[in-house]
């Protein structure tokens, strides 16, 4: 049996969760899942294929609290003695496996692509934030891992399920309660990064935080957002929570347009789930170029500015 | 307040990746080294502290003897003391990496220095593990509140601020001594000066002999993925694609017609 800590997104299964589902079908003959705090998504979780959900609820674990639902994984772990558990690669999913391997002294592996089981189980998964593969042998009593964000596809099960809802109380030390989120500020408006249909995008060939201006128009004349490579946060030209990449932000846009970014590795597995890449670039041998779709060969700062226009015109007749 | 920081040592690579022939590593001839960025923000939050609130920093490496000269660049920032855990060539498994960090903490406590605060990255920029810092928390009983990019440190109590999935902040407040993982965007790492480049190379470098416990995920080998598939379109040169542009933004339903 394959576990699976399923996390939420408001009161639905985040789309992560629901991929590690899937790929727990793939590696297992039957697949049960825990949720703490959301009892509710139960049914929903049948669609999927789960036999068993395991549904932890107590006031004390309403809100994000990392070892301690950690714990409530260890716990159901303890009674059914899966063969694996499971998780998405979001950075809870990560955050809360590293907690049930160190409660449990067994080892784990983030981000996998593949999986071939075994006594030990051999596992693909992403280095460089999916630049570089690595393949590893996974062992213990019960394997560990999460599954890499968006590596397959969320599919529902062939036959859908009537999931039965096992409700557990846990027992709750106070220790695992150190950690907790206390309170929570509202995002600011806007369109969100991860979010935009369109991401301008503006690297180290901007020139000055000035540079800007055109992309920040452009990017409002499409209903878009503005995203940056990670030379011109280092330069201070625009605020950290507009990087795209390794370190920063995925983003998953319609149409993504790199305005002066040479592609650095660690940039483009940031943006490589765009749909359409069109990269701006005064350098035709630029690697960013490798992963476009489009591409204009010339000087941003003429180019955007000329974009900008013809979509107007576009608007007006 | 007495601040760790753990950092490792990786290539600082921006273009494709090329592996050794036996592709048990990347083939890092024609490349520097640095520590992940994650780890910069580490150390810069550090130096910051101990500069507002005094004490003593001190960062921490596994790895060869060649990954000092990632501690002597945390010096000449204003990290004030550097401890190496002598790992050899190999790279080490994460419970393995985290049992060492533990044996050279109590080696420390033993020595009469304790900490407030370890940090580390969120995730080594290379191996992606997200796990030392957490395994290290559990063995020294320590909380961990991972992935912050705010904190805020008074009288033995820390906040922290952490983007939520959708946006916002979600903040925890522990107690000291604790075990925090931190991501970039906490700050604006400095540039190191000329003396403090100078003033790092005199400074000593407090050498240890891990034992090593491997753990249960073993490296077999590296790969790269496989090479995307696609042909660029070119539009045309300067402003004179402009019309090329918007005809594909039309297509592609955002610039209505």
């Amino acid at each position: 049996m394959i576990l699976v800590w399923v996390d939420l997104a408001g009161p639905e299964p985040d789309m992560m969760s629901l991929e590690a589902l899937t790929f727990a079908r793939g590696i297992g003959d039957s697949v049960e899942a825990v949720v703490v705090a959301g009892e509710d998504v139960a049914s929903r979780l049948g669609a999927f294929g789960v036999g068993t959900v395991h549904a932890v609820s107590d006031d004390l674990l309403a809100d994000f609290a990392p070892a301690a639902w950690a714990q409530c994984v260890v716990d159901i772990m303890d009674s059914l003695l899966p063969e694996a558990v499971l998780a998405g690669g979001s950075d809870r999913g990560n955050e809360v496996m590293a907690h049930v391997a160190a409660k449990t002294g067994l080892a784990f592996a983030a981000n996998c692509v593949e999986v071939e089981t075994g006594d030990d189980y051999v596992v693909t998964r992403m280095r460089w934030g999916g630049s570089l593969l690595e393949e590893a042998r996974l062992s213990g009593a019960t394997k560990l891992l999460t599954v890499a964000p968006h590596s397959l596809a969320p599919e529902e099960a062939p036959a859908p399920t009537d999931p039965i809802v096992n409700q557990v109380t846990p027992v709750i030390a106070e220790e695992d309660l150190r950690v907790r989120v206390t309170g929570r500020e509202a995002p600011e408006g806007g369109v969100s990064l991860a979010d935009a249909r369109v991401v301008v995008g503006g690297g180290r060939g901007v020139g000055s935080a000035e540079g800007f201006r055109i992309l920040d128009d452009l990017a409002a004349l499409l209903g878009g957002t503005v995203g940056v490579s990670r030379a011109v946060t280092s330069l201070g030209w625009r605020p950290h929570a507009e990087q795209v990449g390794q370190t920063g932000t995925r983003i998953a846009p319609d149409l993504y347009i790199a305005c002066g970014i040479s592609g650095a590795i660690q940039h483009i597995v940031g943006c490589k789930a765009a749909k359409k890449i069109l990269a701006i670039n005064t350098d035709p041998d630029a690697p960013i170029l490798a992963h476009a779709d489009y591409a204009v060969i010339g000087d941003l700062h003429a180019v955007v500015p000329a974009i900008a226009e013809g979509i107007k015109r576009a608007l007006a007749t | 307040m007495e601040v760790l920081v753990c950092v490792k040592r990786v290539p600082a690579t921006g273009g494709r990746i090329t592996l050794t022939q036996d592709q048990q590593s990347i083939d890092t001839k024609f490349l520097g080294f640095t520590v992940s960025p994650h780890e910069e923000c580490a150390e810069e939050e550090a130096v910051r502290i101990v500069e507002q609130q005094g004490g003593s920093s001190t960062v921490l490496t596994l790895g060869p003897e060649v990954a000092v000269e990632q501690l002597r660049d945390a010096m000449a920032l204003g990290v004030d003391r550097a401890i190496w855990l002598d790992g050899g060539e190999d790279e080490w498994d994460p419970e393995a990496t985290a049992a060492a960090i533990v044996e050279a903490v109590r080696s420390e406590e033993t020595a009469g220095r304790s900490f407030d605060a370890i940090f580390f990255g969120n995730e080594a920029a290379d191996s992606g593990g997200y796990q030392v810092g957490i395994r290290v928390a559990h063995a020294l009983d320590l909380p961990c509140v991972s992935g912050i990019k705010r904190l805020e440190l008074s009288q033995g109590k820390a906040t922290a601020r952490r983007e939520g999935a959708s946006g916002g902040w979600e903040i925890f407040e522990v107690d000291l001594p604790a075990v925090f993982t931190i991501k970039e965007g906490i700050n604006l790492p400095r540039y190191p000066s000329v003396p403090g480049r100078l003033r790092a190379k005199k400074k000593e470098v407090l050498r240890m002999e891990p034992t090593r416990r491997p753990g249960g995920l073993g490296k077999l080998r590296l790969k790269l993925p496989p090479e995307e598939e696609g042909q660029v379109q070119i539009l045309g040169n300067g402003a004179d694609a402009a019309p090329a542009v918007v005809e594909i933004m039309q297509q592609l339903g955002l610039v209505g017609r």
